[in-house]
């Protein structure tokens, strides 16, 4: 068992601009962290150069006390599971199993044990003499998964592996892996674009935009508290309402209401983030409560979406299921609950 | 079938019996013709029903040859055919299947420049170089040997192409999981790449030995030497000299025995026909 | 272009040795012979050899025989390809018409496809064989004198029928798939927008089917340019009086009786501009129909 580090590392294909850059990145031996953002954010690209399926541009990776720039990606000592799986489809799920252990030259009472234990472990031990080809999705993504368990590697990297499947199976797999992971106790890299996958998932999570760090923090860390603008957007669902708005003295004038932020903040035009369920409905004659004409509703059954605009900008609330909602809404917000941004760099300011 | 009109339908049948009796009718003449005794040609016409000599010309043939044309028997030949035929399927396979991989795997300087040069073979059919070629074989001391019948054959663009195209559509992730898994180029080659392009190979195969198979002018130019004859060009040499003393009966039987390992392939092997050809001109 | 490739930097070129040197040794040298030697004239006893640019070739393109032979190759060519797409198509028409037993046609014929062209050729002149053949005697009888040792005509028929019949396996295997692409769901609007089955072909299947055409119009001129060599030789030899004497069978006779080297050279030269025109045509039309 074995963390892996990441100092000063960016990649460059055509050794001008950088597709990715500056990743400083720990993880501990043991730990799951999720690897999040929107696609072409550099997040598998990164995920690749730990594998050493792309070359290092810049600064180092190491996978155990060892750096691994210049390593083969077979002696690194990791295991890999694919977005498509990858499984050798002219092989059956066994020898799929055993090729890796098989080109490391280990004898073959080990790799019949560790087969027969990883199959047992995943529950595909009656499939272990079929083709990829007559599996379904769910269990070729856990013959992927036993590829990687047999290695009993370092760390394993997880790049996408739950976008081929159904919504619901995908559900279903993200439970397994989390629980699979903590039973074996394996460092893990985990890439996805799926926001709910990487904060359901993950010890830590690292948000990246254009190739750089937005954010690491443990999942509700980052909920709670976006370092960004960019980060309060993506994680979250629904997604934060992010406002436009100018900062006087400690408050926002709005929608004919007025919010009061905190002191300590600097006047000027800020981007300010309510989260939905942050926003509470009040009383029309309440303190500070601003008005929310109402456009349509979503009904998600636990609760209800309201969708309205204020002063031009589109507003979400989450309110309760039985509550009704008539043409408007008075609305107010706790500003203990309220993220305030720069508006120009997006980064936080309170 | 858009629509349901019994003319129609009896139009389209009584076409590919027609179609199956004209493609069938030379053949058939032959083998009638390989069944009668060698007077039955002197004067008239044809014979259009078997004779009476079974396949008395087929076993004079394979044993004891044309002794008249001075031509050897024909089993002789049609192991030397045979042997070119797998020669030349094989070769190209071997070849093409490597340099695919090279193409398609790796990245190295003067890559384009080799896949041009191997483009060009496309380009130059044996017939229109045939003697500058004809003067390197003898040079090399390749006439009338089985590597000089084989060899000039076997360098071939198209089936490159395939496996080229074959190679392309194998995704990357397969690559990368096995370098993972520990396995280098060679072994990525042999485990995965092999047996996935198996049946490409075997398609490409068929179409390679029918190639091989039916090569005339090359052999005809470079055996000189009775014991590298093979069937097709033997075949020509016999019926130079039928036309003036008419054993059209050997002739034909030698015809059918020409014919029948290719034929046999191809009927036997349809369905990786069919894909051979077809993927060869992709 | 694979993102996963392997590192290694002198692998490929061992794994490509053995197509280069090939290619080297029995393709690109003896073509660079040929068109070196195409412009050179050897004196009569070989032993001294004069630059002499174009004068091979102009020599050529002075000379009856070689213009007749280009004139003889045109019209052998575009027959052929005629004779047998026309066939072809025909067939794998109806064989679009009749589902049950279509394998079973396909089967009875494709496999003129695996007989070699000489053979086919022995079997045709052995049918057209002026003495004892069936369709002379055939022709006879309703008044024609079947002679294609004699008469050009016969002798052009000749060849261009044991081609065609050897080639129209190969345009109707590739024919029938050309329609099996064709959705059916279109010639079934047509129906119902009241095309009969004639107006259909002509204008719904033919018009679809047109890659697939002009595809098989350049396979087949390059097959009787080159392939058909076994059947010429088998048949005609080129005769009578030169009238089936195609481009490539005249470089061999030409060879044969020790033309000089510069006009076999120029001959070949010619040849292979040719092959690669067609090449090309060829493959600029599967590049576009072909994502690469």
């Amino acid at each position: 068992m074995a963390g892996i580090v990441l100092e000063g590392v960016g990649k460059s294909y055509d050794g001008k601009t950088l597709a990715v850059q500056g990743i400083n990145l720990t993880v501990a031996d043991g730990e799951f962290v999720v690897l999040v953002g929107p696609s072409g954010c550099g997040k598998s690209t990164l995920l690749r150069m730990v594998a050493g399926l792309e070359t290092i541009s810049e600064g180092t990776v190491s996978i155990g006390d060892r750096v691994v720039n210049k390593v083969e990606p077979a002696d690194r000592d990791i295991a890999m599971v694919f977005q498509n799986y990858a499984l050798y489809p002219h092989m059956s799920v066994r020898q799929n199993l055993a090729y890796g252990l098989k080109n490391r030259k280990m004898d073959r009472a080990e790799i019949a044990r560790r087969v027969d234990e990883a199959a047992k472990i995943l529950e595909i031990g009656e499939y272990l003499d079929r083709k990829p080809r007559a599996l379904s999705g769910g269990q070729r993504q856990r013959v992927a998964m036993g590829r990687a368990i047999v290695r009993d590697p370092a760390a394993f990297l997880f790049d996408e592996p739950l976008s081929n499947l159904d919504a619901k199976l995908r559900v279903t797999m993200r439970g397994e892996i989390r629980l699979l992971q903590k039973r074996l106790g394996t460092t893990s890299l985990y890439v996805t674009h799926d926001q709910v996958e990487a904060m359901t998932l993950a010890d830590r999570l690292v948000v990246l935009n254009g190739g750089r760090v937005e954010q690491i923090g443990a999942p509700m860390d980052v909920y709670k508290r976006p370092a960004s603008a960019f980060v309060a957007a993506f994680i979250g669902s629904p997604a934060m309402n992010l406002l436009p708005a100018v900062l006087s003295g400690g408050t926002v004038q709005f929608g004919g209401g007025r919010v009061a932020v905190g002191d300590g903040l600097p006047d000027g035009r800020i981007t300010l983030g309510i989260r939905p369920e942050d926003l509470r409905p009040a009383a029309a004659d309440e303190d500070g409560a601003f008005e929310m004409p109402v456009a349509y509703i979503e009904e998600l059954g636990s609760q209800r979406l309201v969708h309205g605009s204020i002063e031009g900008e589109d507003v979400v609330c989450a309110v309760p299921a039985e509550r009704p909602v008539g043409e408007s809404l008075h609305l107010t917000a706790d500003p203990a609950l309220l993220h305030v941004f720069d508006a120009q760099s997006g980064a936080r300011l309170n | 079938m858009v629509e349901d009109r019994p003319f129609l339908n009896f139009l389209a049948h009584l076409v590919l019996v027609i179609g199956v009796l004209i493609v069938a009718f030379p053949v058939y003449i032959a083998v009638i013709a390989s069944t009668h005794g060698p007077d039955d040609f002197l004067s008239g016409m044809i014979p259009l029903l078997p004779g009476d000599r079974g396949l008395d010309a087929y076993r004079a043939m394979l044993t004891t040859g044309l002794s008249t044309s001075g031509a050897p028997p024909l089993g002789g030949m049609m192991l030397n055919s045979l042997i070119m035929a797998l020669g030349v399927a094989f070769g190209k396979i071997a070849i093409s299947i490597l340099s695919a991989f090279a193409i398609v795997y790796f990245r190295f300087p003067l890559r384009t420049l080799a896949f041009w040069m191997i483009f060009i073979t496309l380009m130059l059919p044996v017939e229109v170089r045939i003697f500058p070629t004809y003067k390197v074989v003898a040079d090399l001391g390749m006439l009338n040997s089985y590597p000089g019948l084989i060899v000039p054959l076997i360098a071939s663009a198209t089936a490159t192409f395939l496996f080229r195209q074959v190679f392309l559509t194998i995704p990357d992730e397969l690559v990368e999981a096995a370098r993972i898994d520990g396995a280098g180029p060679m072994k990525f080659f042999r485990d995965i790449l092999v047996p996935l392009s198996r049946t490409n190979m075997a398609a490409l195969f068929v179409i390679l030995f029918i190639y091989g198979w039916n090569q005339y002018l090359w052999p005809l130019l470079i055996t000189t030497d009775s014991k590298y004859y093979t069937i097709v060009t033997g075949i020509k040499r016999m019926a130079d000299v039928a036309d003036s003393v008419p054993q059209w009966n050997y002739v034909m039987a030698a015809v059918v025995l020409a014919m029948l390992p290719p034929v046999i392939v191809v009927v036997g092997m349809q369905k990786l026909f069919v894909k051979g050809l077809v993927d060869a001109e992709k | 272009m694979k993102r996963a490739i392997f590192g290694h930097k002198g692998l490929p070129w061992l794994l490509l040795a053995p197509q280069l040197a090939i290619t080297l040794v029995f393709f690109i040298w003896p073509a660079g012979q040929a068109l070196w030697q195409s412009f050179l004239r050897q004196d009569a006893f070989g032993i001294k050899t004069t630059f002499i640019g174009l004068k091979n070739y102009q020599a050529l393109f002075a000379d009856s025989y070689y213009l007749n032979s280009m004139k003889v190759t045109a019209i052998f060519s575009v027959s052929v390809a005629l004779v047998s797409m026309v066939v072809a198509l025909l067939l794998a028409l109806a064989l679009d018409r009749t589902l049950k037993s279509s394998k079973f046609y396909t089967t009875l014929l494709v496999w003129p496809y695996a007989v070699a062209p000489v053979v086919a050729g022995i079997m045709w002149w052995f049918i057209f064989n002026p003495t004892i053949g069936i369709l002379p005697y055939l022709l006879d009888q309703i008044g024609y004198d079947w002679n294609h040792g004699l008469h050009s005509q016969d002798a052009m028929a000749l060849v261009v029928i044991a081609s065609s019949w050897k080639q129209i396996s190969y345009n109707f295997l590739f024919f029938v798939a050309g329609l099996q692409a064709i959705p059916m769901s279109l010639r079934e609007a047509a129906a119902i927008d009241g095309a009969g089955p004639v107006k259909r072909f002509f204008t719904i299947t033919f018009p679809l089917l047109s890659p697939t055409t002009f595809f098989l119009m350049v396979i087949n001129v390059v097959y009787t340019m080159f392939d058909t060599f076994g059947v010429i030789d088998a048949t005609t030899a080129g005769g009578p009086s030169q009238s089936t004497m195609i481009l490539v069978y005249k470089v061999y006779r030409d060879g044969q009786l020790g033309a000089n080297l510069g006009s076999s050279g120029a001959q070949s030269v010619i040849l292979m501009a040719i092959v690669v025109t067609l090449t090309i045509v060829q493959f600029r039309f599967i590049e576009r129909r072909v994502q690469y």
